[in-house]
């Protein structure tokens, strides 16, 4: 397995991570090498360059979504800084993976 | 030369790929007398469906004598209490006209638990000896109808399982299958895509307005079609999800557009409309993985393909299903419970093409008599609830 990650489509401004990319992990990202400051489990997204707040996320190269705010390059992007255009999205865990009664 | 195999031929022309005798419970207060009865058959095709509610519901009627004449069953055994308001009569009449070995017990004048427990399974009995000699016919992969379903989806089912099933559907619309793919929910931001791919463009309306309805469904009822299971999985947003779950549809055309219980009329592409009509009443529209399959089968499918990425383990009364795991870290831990592994796609170690190849050969496997993985460990899930639908509209089967 040579990249960890997958730029599913030349538009995207997310990639996937295709197994789990532990933290201290090196990236190539669209203008920058990152190091991962926090462990990706397998299929959730980083960002692959800078995005501001309002953009769609790009992934498969359509949206699937809205920043709420500034993610910066090789962050991780999920329900913790993107928003549906449709419909609320429920969950039981933060973005990274805490019940809120565990991470107290 | 599409490759043959032997079917149990129906008086419709239909033909199964298995012979089960069903047995039926009309009402929750007669589905322990029912099961009571399937637990007598242990070794043998004998399944257990039922229809849990006591007022009356036009879309359960249809779906339970759909799935009564569904190719794949031989023999049904109605359970009624006797005071519920499911139309008994008009059910067993209408498996009766298929020529079906058909009974009925009601338990309020058949001397209550186990005095209907052993007279069920007296008839089971001598129905499965008259089912065994059901005319046999060769039968083509152009005859069979194959649903697909996707249920506890993470962020790999859209990258390897679901484009792998896509790729099944080309080739076995390419063969002459009909095959149905679903969960206009699921669809959410793929209408437009999607309306480009119909047959017509009136078709292409009723792919949009179907997935429009469902939006508005899903925002009266304050959730999407996501789980808390699947933002766990990397899947932040439904439309995220949505475009994960199109891809299990493929690049055929679309032929055409049918609700719970229609029977695709000839091979091709169909979006099965699961969203009830009119204002929103019932609840949610499947609230659970097996009743999008039920509504698969009683749509004529004779398998369904499930693709899962956190792992699911449900079969399906009548019709066997066949899961195919997304996501290799899952694949490696509930191997006992998946027909393949696409996850090998994520690792680079197959390709889409080749998982596609592999799950259409194994769809001709399972139509020859080979057993899933979940068939063989016995699974045999069933829900059937309340919904209302209107029937489709002019433009959803295009003629040719």
């Amino acid at each position: 397995m040579t990249n960890p990650f997958l730029h599913l489509h030349p538009e995207d401004n997310v990639l996937v991570a295709r197994a789990t990319a532990l933290a201290g992990t090196e990236v190539r990202l669209q203008k920058i090498t990152a190091t991962l400051g926090q462990s990706i489990p397998l299929a959730h997204k980083i960002a692959y360059r800078d995005i501001e707040a309002g953009e769609h996320i790009l992934k498969y190269g359509m949206p699937i979504g809205i920043a709420t705010e500034n993610i910066a390059a090789g962050t991780h992007v999920h329900i913790h800084n993107i928003r549906s255009a449709y419909t609320p999205t429920h969950a039981l865990q933060d973005a990274n993976g805490q019940s809120p009664e565990t991470s107290k | 030369m599409t490759e043959q195999f032997q079917g149990y031929l129906r008086s419709d022309g239909r033909k199964g790929i298995r012979n089960t005798v069903v047995v039926a419970y009309l009402v929750e207060c007669a589905h322990f007398v029912a099961s009571k009865i399937v637990a007598g058959f242990e070794d043998e095709d004998v399944q257990l469906i039922g229809f849990p509610g006591c007022f009356p519901n036009e879309y359960a009627a249809r779906v339970m004598g759909q799935l009564c004449t569904h190719p794949n069953v031989g023999a049904v055994l109605f359970v009624s209490l006797g005071c519920e308001s499911f139309d008994k009569v008009r059910v067993s009449g209408t498996v009766a006209r298929t020529g079906r070995p058909v009974e009925t017990l009601v338990i309020q004048r058949s001397g209550g638990t186990a005095k209907t427990v052993e007279t069920g399974r007296f008839w089971v009995r001598s129905a499965l000896e008259e089912i065994a000699n059901v005319e046999r016919a060769p039968m083509g992969v152009d005859e069979l109808v194959i649903g697909t379903i996707c249920g506890g989806s993470d962020g790999t089912s859209g990258i390897s399982g679901n484009p792998a099933a896509g790729k099944a559907f080309d080739i076995l619309i390419g063969e002459g299958a009909a095959c149905i793919f679903e969960e206009t929910g699921e669809l959410i931001s793929c209408e437009n895509i999607m309306a480009e791919r119909a047959k017509t463009p009136e078709l292409g309306e009723e792919l949009r307005a179907a997935v429009q309805k469902a939006e508005r469904y899903y925002a009266t009822l304050g959730y999407g079609s996501f789980a808390a299971g699947n933002a766990a999985g990397g899947l932040s947003t439904i439309e995220e999800k949505s475009l994960g779950a199109y891809v299990k549809s493929g690049d055929s055309q679309i032929s055409g557009l049918i609700k719970p219980g229609d029977v695709p009329p000839k091979g091709g592409l169909y979006l099965m409309d699961v969203v009830p009509d009119g204002e929103v009443r019932f609840g949610f529209p499947n609230i659970s993985d097996n009743a999008e399959i039920v509504e698969m089968i009683a749509s004529g499918a004779h398998m369904t393909l499930f693709v899962t990425g956190r792992g699911s383990v449900v079969g399906s009364a009548i019709s066997p299903v066949i899961k195919i795991c997304a996501n290799p870290d899952t694949y490696r831990a509930l191997e006992d419970d998946m027909d393949v592994n696409a996850g090998d796609i994520i690792e680079g170690n197959r390709s889409i093409a080749e998982v596609g190849q592999e799950i259409r050969d194994l769809v001709v496997s399972v139509a020859k008599g080979a057993q899933t993985k979940s068939e063989a460990l016995g699974h045999r899930e069933f829900i059937l609830t309340y919904k209302s639908f209107d029937p489709i509209g002019p433009s959803c089967l295009p003629a040719i």
